[in-house]
């Protein structure tokens, strides 16, 4: 035998050149894969975030403001009743008129009236109603301002735009520059925001009826799903027969993970709301059909964690003559707990993300009341998103983006929730 | 119980007292909820009747309306104004009917707790095994809770089955499934209805499949080559940073992709259009599949990754000791080897882009148009069910009864893919066990 | 125990585990061996590949230390040694399969032909190709018969006509005593074959491309006797036309079919002869206590 006689030399590094070429393709292909959906995740994320950021801010106006009696309608000693029914609308006006009296026309009133948010009466008459000693005197007062005159300020819309493209107008802007020579122009972080419910007006539009909506929602959900998906769970695991019904509760939770969440929804209207009556648009109804949805979830990831506790656990305890129900419940659960809390946790936090099955329910009502409890008119934060992405106003796309980043805070604060266990859970 | 002490016991006493609890509880707290679940349907029943008879001859959705503006009334949301005599008559009726009622729900659901509390305590003795007893009871409450996933499966085709089957009283089932023209905003006129109105499913079926489609084309690539590339040829640290942040985009919520669709991407795809002199949709269909590809890039990826994973090692050892290339050993080994899996994981992904709702409920067409360009806007499935569901609806109407008919054939679809998906999946991991 | 040597890249990079070959290292359970020299004959004349100095790491654990060897020309040489003594871990720095493994680093020179296949220029598919494996449990893959021997020569384009292609597998399923049996079902899947019948496909599939050494790595371990006996026979055949080395545990097995054998120990290469010797005279204390059955 001599040395070359390895034949398929020459053909193999012949192809050698075209193989690793192809390698290296097939190599960057995988690359550009993962790149792309970096992109993708980094363009969505930026897109929210900038887009959304400016909503964090509010913007207020300071008008002097003669509180004149007269003017209100009211004397000098007014009860609260009298002022609350005062007209601050009017009061606010004349003053506006009064810091720029070369407006004359009817549409340029119109125009600067519209400087300040409609809300800002009900600020101004909250702010006599708790220091009743106002009356009468002459106070310049922060009034929040105007949507369309905030994102100018805001330095959202310029005068690049051609005036017949923008709401905000060319004496407005004037009227604003004017006010922000003087100092009368401020901008804080937005309160209102986090504090009001929902509102036809963007700068008066707020989470709060959204948030609450939510949370109860989630309590609901959480209160049935997670007794419910803990108990299934310890059927299947620990007492389950092997037999036709068993498997046919398996195959039924499989299925139902992978049922679009629409269904759902159709569900909860034809049986919880036609049926059994119960109310329209309630967090009750939302938290059921969610907590259906969620239940796959919890009972797979549950079973997942009570299979996971080692067998030495149950044997001692029943070696001891507890029945196999005290094993499960007195040593078994305490030691699966933390991987059965991660399951609910990443369970409660597609619930905070749904708004699919909730829409067929009605719980895209217009709330601007918090709601007090689980049967009262409510919405929920994603589905809050939907209704404001409808709006075409500037001032609620920004208000969308700020809720979905919201939204993002609180489901990333779960999962960290749930990284935390589960890493706690591995070290044991 | 007396003389003997605890010791002649058959059972702790803890678990008399948990028998004697739950025989008070159970039975009355299913009482109270059946209770709840009809005492509506009872009382409008009893109050309907007691209506003149001129009423009682109205349509059903008149009387409900009727009803429901006495109910309001009742309740103090209606202003007495908008009603008549009989209604003022009828609301004191309801009034008194859910006073009784709320009384004999107290008497009963009361007695019935005393009386199976008392039956558990005559039952007590120191023979009685209370423990296996209520551990036989607590079996069958565990039983119950994994029961509701069967009665949750049952709900919704009974649900939906019931107004689909109304549905197709008015609208045969061929003229729906077969039917070219969707737009059942006709159907609102009453004297029209299901006449004119047309019911045709193809439109839906065909837009649907084409945004799916769409989406699948982002997505399978994109999720199968991520998954390959981090599974065979990362590094370990760049991989474990990497698959977690890619699946930040599976825990995005599907509102927040349906906004980015609607706000972001469909206007740029439009102007993008324009520039090249092509008319694209405002709401075109690639705009919404695209979002919905990129939602389903980690879940594409997850599975296949896991289906990969799972073909053994002693397959790349065998190829690449031969010396093939590592894409050599991929293409012409591990994806072969993992096909089944891959397409299982594939029909998973189609069933999850056919029942998607909020980013083609934002970002897709309301009109049903009957095209697979996808730079036109078309409607989808889940669309539909939404737009006709949501806002002000006669309930018994066709336009309603449609939804559920859309809601059953899409259960049925996403089921039946689910189904060959996971019996593909399982029978591939069995060949590897 | 003999089992746990193969090593699997993803396996490790899971569980960050280190194979046991480098965890027995800090045990110094037997004897010291810390300072030591072959015995006996490492070295040959005729050699096709030659080990010089190779040292294997995993990590920071050396699993294989400062092992010289040559491997000669149309010899079948036998790998001895306990469980996790490197025996499985150097036949793998043979033909760089070591490489797979992110964690394992390798110094030292292997020639082949005289030949570095360490150094920078030589790529692993020509080597891999000149230097086959087969592998301890069957591994063929989930194709057809046919398709898994013409694996090698479709990826390397060493067929040009689908006639040369089928001469190939039949040729290589000849050499590796199968052709008759499988004649009339290649397009039947390999995974269906008899365990002993798979490895033979195995030998099969690396002997299409016609390399001139064959690395086995304790291919007959998960076989039972009879298929045991086959596959030796066939290595007595196959060592007229390859160089083989052969990892394996049995004493017996490296007796039947080597003609030289090497004895490693803890990662390192105790002593090296020819096989008559090593069995019946071995010249180092530790090789004479395992060829004894004091350990194992």
């Amino acid at each position: 035998m001599t040395k070359d006689r390895f034949k398929n030399t020459a053909l193999i590094q012949a192809s050698l050149k075209k193989r690793y070429a192809r390698e290296r393709r097939f190599q960057m292909y995988g690359k550009l894969a993962v790149l792309a959906g970096f992109v993708f995740l980094f363009v969505l994320l930026f897109d929210i975030v900038s887009k959304g950021t400016p909503a964090f801010t509010q913007q207020h106006i300071s008008i002097a403001v003669n509180i004149d009696v007269d003017a209100l309608g009211v004397s000098s000693t007014a009860s609260q009743d009298e002022i609350s029914k005062a007209d601050f609308s009017s009061l606010i006006k004349s003053s506006l008129r009064e810091m720029f009296p070369d407006v004359k026309s009817r549409g340029d009133k119109r125009q600067l009236y519209r400087l300040v948010s409609i809300g800002a009466e009900y600020d101004l008459r909250d702010k006599v109603l708790a220091d009743p000693t106002l009356l009468g005197k002459k106070q310049d007062i922060w009034m929040l301002a105007h949507s369309q005159a905030a994102s100018y300020l805001k330095g959202q819309i310029t005068r690049v735009i051609p005036e017949a493209e923008r709401k905000v107008k060319n004496q407005q802007m004037d009227w604003l520059d004017r006010l922000r020579e003087q100092g009368r122009t401020k901008s804080s972080f937005n309160t209102t925001f986090f504090t009001y419910g929902d509102s036809r007006e963007p700068e008066l539009a707020g989470i709060r009826a959204a948030l609450q909506g939510s949370l109860f929602t989630l309590m609901v959900t959480f209160a049935l799903a997670f007794p419910i998906g803990v108990f299934a769970a310890v059927y299947l695991e620990e007492f389950a027969p092997r037999n036709r019904l068993t498997d046919l509760i398996e195959i039924n939770i499989n299925n139902l993970a992978a049922v679009p969440s629409i269904v759902f929804g159709l569900l909860g209207l034809a049986v919880f709301i036609n049926f059994f009556e119960l109310p329209r648009s309630a967090p009750l109804v939302g938290g059921i059909v969610l907590s259906l949805m969620t239940l796959p979830t919890i009972i797979i990831t549950s079973r997942a964690a009570i299979q996971a506790v080692s067998p030495s656990i149950r044997e001692a305890a029943l070696g001891v003559g507890a029945s196999k129900l005290q094993t499960v419940f007195h040593h078994v659960l305490p030691v699966a707990m933390p991987g059965i809390l991660t399951g609910s946790i990443i369970g409660m936090a597609q619930a905070l993300g749904e708004s699919a099955p909730l829409l067929m329910i009605g719980m895209v009502a217009f709330i601007m009341d918090v709601p007090g409890g689980v049967t009262d008119s409510s919405t929920v934060l994603p589905v809050q998103i939907y209704l404001w992405a409808d709006s075409p106003e500037r001032g609620f796309t920004e208000k969308t983006s700020a809720a979905i980043m919201v939204l993002m805070g609180f489901l990333i604060l779960m999962n960290a929730l749930a990284i935390i266990l589960r890493k706690r859970f591995e070290l044991k | 119980m007396a003389g003997g002490g605890l010791g002649s016991l058959n059972s702790l006493p803890k678990h008399y007292g948990y028998m004697a609890a739950l025989w008070a509880g159970l039975p009355a707290f299913f009482l109270f909820l059946a209770w709840l679940a009809l005492e509506g349907h009872y009382i409008q029943s009893m109050v309907v009747g007691s209506l003149p008879a001129e009423i009682q001859a109205m349509s059903d959705d008149e009387i409900g309306l009727y009803y429901n503006q006495l109910v309001g009334y009742a309740q103090g949301s209606v202003d007495r104004s908008m009603l008549n005599e009989d209604q003022i008559a009828a609301a004191n009726n309801y009034q008194q009917l859910v006073a009784k009622g709320q009384a004999m729900k107290f008497l009963l659901v009361g007695s019935l707790a005393v009386l199976g509390g008392m039956l558990a305590t005559i039952r007590v003795s120191p023979e009685l095994r209370a423990r296996n007893h209520v551990e036989n009871i607590f079996k069958w409450i565990l039983f119950s809770c994994s029961f509701i996933a069967v009665l949750t499966t049952l709900g919704i085709v009974l649900s939906v089955l019931f107004e689909a089957i109304r549905f197709f009283q008015v609208i045969t089932i061929s003229d729906f499934l077969l039917g070219l023209q969707w737009s059942p905003q006709m159907a609102i006129r009453a004297d029209q209805v299901g006449a004119s109105g047309s019911f045709g499913f193809v439109p839906l079926l065909v837009g649907t499949l084409l945004i799916s489609f769409v989406a699948m084309f982002i997505a399978v690539p994109i999720g199968l080559m991520s998954a390959i590339y981090l599974s065979e040829y990362a590094s370990r640290r760049f991989r474990a940073i990497t698959k977690p942040v890619l699946e930040i985009l599976a825990g995005v919520p599907t509102v927040v992709y349906g906004f980015f669709a609607a706000l972001t991407v469909a206007p740029f795809i439009r102007d993008l259009g324009e520039s090249l002199g092509l008319t694209v949709a405002s709401e075109s269909a690639l705009a919404a599949g695209l979002v919905m590809g990129i939602m389903i890039i980690p879940f594409v990826m997850s599975l296949s990754d896991d289906i990969i994973s799972a073909v053994p090692d002693s397959m790349r050892e065998a190829s690449l000791g031969m010396g093939a290339t590592m894409n050599e050993t991929i293409r012409k080994v591990l994806m072969p080897a993992a096909l089944p899996g891959i397409v299982g994981g594939i029909l998973l992904a189609v069933s999850r882009a056919i029942g998607e709702t909020m980013i083609v409920v934002m970002a897709a067409g309301l009109s049903a148009k009957l095209t697979v360009n996808p730079l036109e806007a078309v409607t989808t499935i889940t669309v539909q069910i939404v737009t006709l569901l949501v806002g002000d609806q006669e309930f018994d109407s066709p336009k309603t009864l449609a939804a559920f008919a859309l809601g059953l054939v899409l259960f049925f679809v996403t089921l039946s893919l689910n189904v060959i998906a996971l019996y593909v999946v399982r029978k591939y991991r069995e060949q590897y066990d | 125990m003999q089992g746990s040597e193969k090593i699997n890249a993803p396996q490790l990079m899971a569980h960050g585990a280190v194979p046991n070959e480098a965890v027995g290292l800090d045990i110094h359970a037997h004897s010291d061996v810390s300072d030591y020299e072959t015995t006996g004959k490492p070295f040959v004349d005729n050699a096709k590949m030659s080990a010089r100095n190779v040292n294997v790491f995993y990590g920071e654990k050396r699993a294989i230390m400062d092992v010289s060897l040559d491997i000669g020309e149309n010899e079948v040489i036998a790998m001895i040694g306990p469980s996790g003594c490197g025996k499985s871990t150097f036949l793998r720095s043979l033909n760089r399969m070591n490489d797979i493994i992110p964690i394992c680093k390798v110094k030292g020179d292997v020639f082949l032909d005289g030949e570095n296949i360490y150094a920078g220029n030589q790529d692993t598919v020509l080597l891999r190709a000149r230097v086959g494996m087969v592998f301890q449990k069957p591994n063929p893959f989930p194709k057809s018969i046919y398709e898994n021997v013409a694996y090698g020569p479709r990826i390397h384009g060493l067929a040009h006509s689908k006639a040369e292609l089928d001469e190939i597998v039949e040729k290589s399923l000849r050499r590796a005593s199968l052709w008759d049996e499988v004649k009339d079902v290649l397009d039947q899947p390999g995974t269906g074959l008899s365990g002993g019948q798979q490895q033979r496909l195995c030998i099969a599939r690396a002997i299409a491309v016609s390399p001139e050494v064959i690395l086995m790595d304790e291919p007959c371990s998960a076989l039972d006797p009879i298929a045991t006996a086959r596959i030796e026979e066939l290595i007595d055949e196959l060592k007229e036309r390859f160089t083989i080395a052969i990892v394996t545990h049995s004493m017996q097995q490296a007796a039947r079919v080597s003609q030289r054998t090497a004895y490693f120990h803890l990662g390192k290469l105790i002593e090296v002869g020819d096989t008559k010797q090593v069995f019946t005279m071995p010249a180092h204390e530790l090789t004479e206590n395992y060829i004894t059955g004091r350990f194992g």
